[in-house]
């Protein structure tokens, strides 16, 4: 029996490492990010591979820029269908931001419960992502977090194929890029 | 069985290099280059302690030979660009000209983390590094006398093609070396710090970028030294890597 469980927990902790080396080494899903859903399902980082999507960071209570975030994506989308590409916002404030919120933001927000995905992980993970993903954020005394903001986009592989700086309008150039990453993979 | 753990034991204490040394550091509020709400508030660090000297070249070495995935031969590109670690003679081997004792550079953010939990500690923060680089030999915030300033721009007028100096550098009032004068150093929160090109600028179109109260003001703009450190980690990504950029840890 000992010997079985042996076995077993090498072939499991040998597959592991199999599954991240067959990662391309620029992929961000290296990164061993988990994180949390609006409906409270907790997955991987790595798990939203296998086709290309959208990711961007936001915080529920930015007053600001970060509805106008959710309304580029939406607008992005518009703007390829009939294509369809799934959307990964992650927020910076886990604190406030818990599954319940983001599910009433969700709601809210009339989000397409098909392609979106609200999320949140801890501060470290937070740190971790946006420095991946090159998005600069700082929490202000008051509540506030300063950010830059950038929709990104992945191929299926997770690596970065395109970024637009551009918020509140599309960006055709994005538009493209993405159009041309879905119709490849 | 018995024996093989030992020999795997042995080898890790062997390539451990003396333990690092942090110190405790109280910690206060002061003003940061960086206000806490973006105009004029003061920042108030809490207690932590600061290795006192940066990570070595010898220390990083052993950190890459137990820690193989760290290896510039097979460190995933998305953590560590194509430079990192270049200045050794292979990827197990320091070079000739690089010394044990001097920092390690040519390390990016990822890899400078990973070391840091691999001695159960982290990156200092921005405003930890700063609190305790705003000390001189003797008082333990000296930033505003003038010819503290001045000794410590003198450095950073020093080019970068000069040969780099080992660690062990004059103590510092609470025991740290080589804060300035030796390396730049990451820090936990590089891609916080949010300068915008021109903070001066009201109408600045770019702040549109920015959520809440806008792109940071600046404070204290006559501290260059530390004002141009704020400049350069800004300007980096969490992959790069520089031939002056090093790191040490904090708890």
């Amino acid at each position: 029996m000992n010997v079985v469980r042996v076995l077993l927990f090498a072939l499991l902790t040998g597959a592991l490492p199999t599954l991240a080396a067959e990662l391309p080494g620029d992929s961000i899903y290296q990164l061993p990010i988990k994180l949390t859903d609006e409906k409270g399902k907790n997955f991987q980082f790595a798990e939203r591979g296998g086709k290309p999507q959208l990711i961007s960071m936001f915080y529920t209570s930015c007053p600001y820029v970060c509805p106008l975030i959710i309304d580029t994506l939406k607008k992005t989308q518009r703007a390829l269908a009939p294509a369809k590409v799934a959307v990964l916002l992650v927020s910076f404030d886990p604190e406030r931001d818990t599954p319940q919120r983001l599910q009433q933001v969700f709601v809210e927000r009339k989000l397409d419960a098909a392609s979106w995905t609200l999320a949140r992980t801890d501060a470290n993970d937070v740190r971790q992502l946006a420095a991946v993903l090159d998005v600069q954020y700082r929490a202000l005394a008051n509540g506030d977090i300063n950010h830059s903001a950038a929709l990104v986009l992945l191929d299926g592989d997770g690596r970065i194929v395109a970024r637009t700086d551009k918020i509140g309008e599309v960006d055709a150039d994005f538009v493209a890029a993405v159009r041309s990453t879905l119709h490849t993979e | 069985m018995r024996v093989l753990v030992i020999s795997v034991a042995l080898a890790l204490s062997s390539a451990a290099v003396h333990a690092a040394e942090y110190v405790n550091i109280d910690g206060g509020t002061f003003a940061s280059v960086l206000p806490a709400d973006a105009v004029a508030a003061n920042v108030t660090v809490a207690p932590f302690r600061l290795r006192t000297e940066p990570v070595t070249n010898a220390e990083f070495l052993d950190f890459v030979i137990t820690h193989p995935q760290w290896r510039r031969d097979r460190v995933a590109r998305v953590f560590a660009e194509a430079r990192y670690l270049a200045q050794w003679q292979d990827a197990t081997a320091l070079a000739a000209e690089t010394a044990p004792t001097q920092p390690v550079v040519q390390v990016s953010w990822f890899a400078a983390r990973a070391y840091c939990a691999s001695e159960g500690a982290r990156l200092p923060t921005w405003n930890e590094w700063e609190f305790a680089a705003a000390a001189d030999a003797t008082r333990a915030d000296a930033r505003g006398d003038p010819a503290w300033r001045e000794s410590i721009l003198s450095w950073y007028a020093k080019p970068s093609s000069a040969a780099a100096a080992n660690i062990g550098g004059a103590a510092n009032f609470y025991g740290v070396r080589d804060l300035h004068g030796l390396a730049w150093e990451w820090v936990e929160d590089f891609n916080a710090l949010l300068v915008a090109a021109d903070s001066r600028d009201q109408n600045d179109p770019d702040r549109l970028k920015f959520c809440g109260a806008g792109a940071l003001n600046l404070r204290d703009l006559d501290n260059y030294a530390v004002l141009m450190r704020v400049a350069m980690l800004s300007s980096l990504k969490a992959a790069d890597t520089t031939s002056n950029l090093g790191f040490r840890c904090a708890k």
